[in-house]
């Protein structure tokens, strides 16, 4: 039979790697010699997830890749970061400020990255960072607002990022939070798509388990903006949700769209405790 | 019974010799979640049945599942039991049922239904991440693929 001789073939040809690392590996990850808190316990609104330590996507990512993101002169990412250094500086708009003309040097946004998303009360809105850069720029500078999820936005997130690296996310769940977390969560188990998947079927229950070549991790986003060397460029937090829900063959939503904002904020809780690592390296 | 009504006309189509394949609305599961009668109609054939587990496209199960007799595919998953030997230990039966809608035997699994075409979430046309109406909606595989892809486990004898 025709099958056969093809099995036959099969058992002879050399087997495919098969990588079964299995978990997160137990390296340490220092950035420029600074060591960041990589893995660390869940926090407290965690506990009814069963996982008790929150790890760094860092974790489950090959050696290679990640020494690239050891040292600042290997980051690829690190480039965006300059590029976001002169646009920092350079006047735009009718008010005739650049964002260093209310905040002077970069320096000043640390802490920033590790709180976000947050509450504005004035304007009574969950803020991502990208929104708070947004409004930064059409309401103070008088100038077009970058589009959401493209490289000047993520370059500029990645240079504010910076300025809180080592530092641990800390995002507030709690007050006028509370609401946004809920929505979050919500969405973080719907099972969308033809495939019926939920975040949580593939980072809370599989992570550390291989999905064809793709080593899962818990899904963090301390890490973001990532530079994915497979794109070749920043890639940002919901462009990064919205490739994971296309993956379970669903209608996905848009780039900051109210869903992802709560959506953000929920995944950014369950990275509370762990260090701001952006902008970090991805294959 | 609903049941004898479609295997009867699957023996009325099999005697026309184009056999019509059951829709995905139509099959029938039984308490266990095993379908008794062929989806096609037809006998599967296993070596398209081998080749549509290791299309990424198609059922791509080894995303989840290793088995070794894929191995010439590269990078087998490990989400799911390994099913070397499963045609040992599971019915042709069992087997249509699982990959049909796995979650009629094991409830909130993981592993997608391949025969369902109602009752989704957000469902999307495709890959593309737009939306899909569902009375658009194809099955992920065709009937015929489904008995394909059963004949191929069942050859999977010995772990
Ligand atoms: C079918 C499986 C699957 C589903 C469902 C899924 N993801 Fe992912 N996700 C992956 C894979 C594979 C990667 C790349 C490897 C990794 O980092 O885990 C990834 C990566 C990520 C990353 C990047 C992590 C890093 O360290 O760079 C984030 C963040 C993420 N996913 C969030 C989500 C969210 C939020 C959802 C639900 C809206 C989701 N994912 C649904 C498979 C999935
Ligand atoms: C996203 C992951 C995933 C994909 C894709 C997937 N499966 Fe599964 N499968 C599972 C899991 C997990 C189980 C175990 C059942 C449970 O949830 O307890 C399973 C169970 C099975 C079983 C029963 C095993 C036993 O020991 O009884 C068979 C047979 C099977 N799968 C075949 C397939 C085939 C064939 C395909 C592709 C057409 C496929 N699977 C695709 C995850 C998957």
């Amino acid at each position: 039979m025709k099958y056969k001789a093809m099995t036959a073939l099969a058992a002879l040809a050399v087997s495919a790697p098969m990588l079964f690392a299995g978990g997160a590996d137990d390296d340490t990850l220092t950035i420029d010699g600074q060591e960041m808190i990589s893995k660390t316990a869940a926090p407290a609104h965690m506990e009814e997830t069963g996982i008790d330590t929150i790890m760094s996507g860092w974790h489950f990512r090959e050696d290679d890749t990640q020494a690239m993101q050891m040292d600042t002169f290997d980051n690829p990412g690190m480039i965006a970061v300059d590029q976001a250094m002169d646009a920092w500086n350079t006047v735009e708009g009718t008010a005739e400020k650049s964002c260093a003309s209310c905040h002077e040097g970069p320096e000043s946004m640390k802490g920033v990255r590790a709180v976000y998303p947050k509450w504005n009360a004035e304007a009574g809105e969950m803020r991502t960072l990208a929104m708070q850069i947004n409004d930064c720029r059409e309401n103070r500078m008088g100038a077009e607002p970058y589009a959401y999820d493209k490289a000047q936005m993520t370059a500029m997130e990645a240079l504010i990022s910076v300025q809180s690296r080592g530092m641990p996310v800390n995002v507030a769940i709690d007050g006028p939070a509370a609401e946004y977390y809920e929505k979050g969560k919500e969405i973080y188990y719907t099972r969308y798509g033809q495939l019926e998947l939920s975040c949580a079927n593939c980072h809370e229950e599989n992570y550390g388990n291989y999905i064809r070549a793709d080593h899962l991790s818990q899904g963090q986003i301390n890490g973001f903006p990532t530079y994915r060397l497979k794109n070749a460029g920043l890639v940002q937090t919901h462009n990064r949700f919205r490739g994971c829900i296309r993956d379970t063959r669903a209608e996905t939503f848009s780039v900051g769209s109210p869903e992802f904002v709560a959506l953000e904020l929920y995944v950014a809780s369950r990275g509370n405790g762990l260090s701001v690592e952006g902008p970090s390296v991805r294959q | 019974m609903k049941l004898t009504g479609i295997s009867a006309a699957i023996v009325l189509c099999a005697s026309a010799a184009i056999a019509n394949p059951v829709t995905p609305g139509e099959v029938t599961y039984d308490e266990y979640g095993a379908v008794a009668t062929s989806l096609s109609g037809a006998p599967g054939d296993p070596e398209n049945g081998a080749a549509i587990m290791v299309n990424r496209g198609k059922g791509n199960c080894v995303a989840c599942h290793a088995v070794t007799a894929l191995n010439d595919a590269p990078f087998h998953g490990e989400v799911g039991p390994t099913l070397d030997g499963i045609g040992g230990y599971r019915t042709e039966e069992e087997l249509r049922g699982i990959i049909a809608n796995a979650k009629m035997m094991f409830e909130g699994t993981i592993m997608p239904a391949f025969y369902k075409t109602s009752g989704f979430i957000r469902p999307g046309d495709g890959y593309t991440g737009k939306a899909a109406k569902e009375e658009d909606l194809t099955p992920i595989l065709s009937a015929q693929e489904i008995e394909d892809v059963v004949a191929f486990l069942m050859t999977l004898q010995d772990s």
